[in-house]
């Protein structure tokens, strides 16, 4: 990140290892305090991007967390070679991530309750939804089903894989479907969309949430903002497609800052096992 | 990879009905089902491109004119507007009762400008929400026309839910209780078509196309220029051809030599067969049955690669286990 200097000082006293510039307020941010306030800035709150493993430790009950089909990963179902193939670009963002494509997914406790928890990761080719993550997603929602577990997603995507064409799009079919079979027997599903969640991933799982959280300034959306702005022609207002602008057009039912998420999760998790009554989900 | 002992997926389930493949669709309705019988009538990526976007090719109003009888269109969301992109009603297949909704392309560019070019607004898909749910309300059966370049990506979209009226649209069509029939007349855009081609069979046109993302907006994202567009198609495997291969589409709907464009009324006439003979058959498939079929349809997509189940790992001693280690470091404390 380039280095702006805000107070006179030399940009040389903020080396990018150890100093973050938080891009809302200017502030310079000591990396391990950043890391320590769950990558939100301790100045004005703006959320920076969580890393999944940072995520999962966040609102998982302390090692409650056991991971699942860690193991799957993708093949090449096109042969589909851009400026470079496919296979090899799987190979790098495995190397770069330490994981075998763009879900995380488990069983946990989050706030007492058991739960079967997804989380998408970001730095594993933007997130994109492939036939793994769509499998993995399904396999966590036929596991809530089988289980009579809540579901709770974290995603962070920016679409359908496209290296992996119409396969990928399907994922949508296939992930909505599990899910409309845990809405049919009464099961929580929860999601929380976090900074970016568009495209395919928004318009399928992500979107169908009993409750749909998102998080502070988040960038939501169908469309890329760039393909919005030159469809009209003109620039967007500010604030287009973050979370605050979809709470207000009514498609996310509360933004909530990363440090309240897992109270609030489980607020509605065990507000959803009362009303029910019968206690839904075998505790 | 030798360790692998499993791939998921890649292998269609027998369509609803069926004893073996889908070797019926053929001997129904003098459909493709094998996608080696295209070798010879193969045109490039491009080709398929631009004839599946031929302006002149027959559009859902005209095949549902041609393929259906009686039609009365049924207008609205009910809470907001009208999208012309999106047109559906009831009529009558060879005399019996069905819904049909359709993304409606104009013929001329005046009528592409009041039609939006074919992409729907977050009311269309609510409009065929509820036409769905009228399907399944009254037993009838459900056939959807695909022909989109996508959801319209425009700002009022973003303001009125477009993902949100997708995902519902298909969530609806994952479970709707009634026989589906999609049939992908020309372009199939991304998710906004999907929303609209959930089914118990999926049937396409010839030259038709389906894609994740256009050609364009792919090569403006891979090679950073969207006149790479032709590129971007050849890698994307989008013609109808490839669909069969991948299992995207169960089976294709010759054309007339030359292309739909060229013979309309031929062209409807080989949809109708096709859609007589599929809803003969889903009609005599259980209800109950179409739907868990339909889920494993679209469950079985995606090849993945998982390693064997190992051994489960050897139980640690009574001292190293979580809780014992756990209360003695908080003894420490
Ligand atoms: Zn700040």
């Amino acid at each position: 990140m380039r280095l702006r200097n805000p107070f006179g000082r030399r940009p040389k006293e903020f080396p990018s290892h150890l100093w973050t510039q938080c891009p809302s307020c200017g502030e310079m941010l000591f990396n391990k305090q950043l890391a320590r306030n769950l990558n939100v800035c301790t100045k004005c709150g703006h959320h920076f991007k969580l890393g999944a493993k940072e995520r999962v430790e966040i609102l998982a009950d302390p090692r409650s967390f056991r991971e699942t089909d860690a193991d799957l990963s993708s093949t090449d179902p096109l042969g589909f070679v851009d400026s470079k193939p496919y296979p090899e670009r799987i190979a790098a963002a495995q190397a770069k991530t330490g994981r075998r494509d763009a879900v995380i997914t488990g069983d946990a406790a989050l706030a007492g309750i058991p739960v079967v928890l997804a989380v998408m990761d970001f730095e594993f080719m933007g997130g994109s939804m492939g036939g793994v993550v769509g499998e993995k997603v399904t396999r966590a929602a036929e596991r809530a089903l089988a289980e009579r577990k809540p579901l709770v997603i974290v995603a962070a995507s920016g679409g359908a894989r496209m290296q992996e064409g119409t396969i990928a799009l399907m994922q949508m079919a296939k992930t909505i479907g599990a899910i409309a079979r845990l809405d049919a027997a009464g099961i929580p599903f929860v999601t929380v969309l976090t900074d970016p969640t568009t495209g395919g991933v928004l318009a399928s799982f992500a979107s169908l949430g009993d409750i749909v959280l998102a998080e502070p300034g988040a960038l939501i959306g169908f469309s890329g903002a760039r393909v919005t702005s030159e469809t009209i022609g003109e620039k967007l207002p500010t604030g287009f497609q973050r979370a605050e602008f979809l709470l207000e057009h009514g498609f996310v039912d509360q933004v909530v800052p990363r440090d309240q998420l897992k109270e609030r999760i489980g607020f509605f998790l065990n507000a959803f096992r009362v009303a029910g009554q019968d206690l839904r989900w075998s505790l | 990879m030798s360790m692998i002992d499993r791939i998921v997926g890649g292998l269609r389930p027998p369509a609803p009905g069926s004893t073996a493949g889908n070797g019926h669709l053929a001997a129904d309705a003098g459909l493709i089902v094998d996608a080696s019988e295209m070798t010879a009538r193969r045109t490039t990526p491009w080709m398929a491109v631009q004839t599946a976007r031929n302006i002149t090719r027959p559009h859902a109003l005209e095949v549902i004119a041609g393929a259906f009888e009686r039609f009365q269109e049924l207008h609205g969301d009910r809470s907001f507007r009208d999208d012309p992109a999106i047109v559906g009603g009831i009529a009558e297949l060879d005399g019996r009762p069905v819904v049909v909704v359709g993304q409606q392309k104009g013929a001329s560019t005046e009528e592409n400008i009041q039609r939006n070019f074919g992409m729907p607004h977050p009311e269309g898909y609510r409009k065929a929400i509820r036409l769905y749910r009228v399907a399944e309300k009254f037993h009838l059966p459900l056939v959807t026309l695909v022909d989109t370049p996508g959801a319209y990506p425009g700002p009022e979209g973003e303001e009125r839910g477009q993902a949100e009226s997708i995902a519902s649209a298909i969530r609806a069509l994952t479970t709707l209780a009634t026989p589906i029939v999609v049939v992908v007349l020309g372009e199939g855009g991304s998710g906004g078509a999907l929303a609209l081609g959930v089914g118990d069979i999926v049937l396409a046109l010839e030259n038709s196309i389906y894609s994740v993302i256009s050609p364009e907006g792919a090569a403006a994202i891979l090679f950073r220029s969207a006149t790479e567009a032709e590129r971007a198609a050849q890698a994307m495997r989008l013609a109808a051809p490839d669909l069969l291969e991948l299992g995207v589409v169960d089976a294709l709907i010759p054309e007339p030599a030359g292309g739909a464009h060229t013979d309309h009324d031929a062209t409807t006439r080989a949809i109708k067969t096709a859609l007589v003979a599929q809803l003969d058959r889903l009609a005599r498939v259980p209800v109950a049955d179409l739907l868990s079929t339909r889920y494993e349809r679209f469950r079985a997509f995606g090849t993945i690669l998982e390693p064997p189940n190992e051994a489960p790992a050897p139980r640690r001693p009574w001292w190293a286990r979580g809780s014992v280690r756990d209360l003695f470091l908080r003894m420490r404390i």
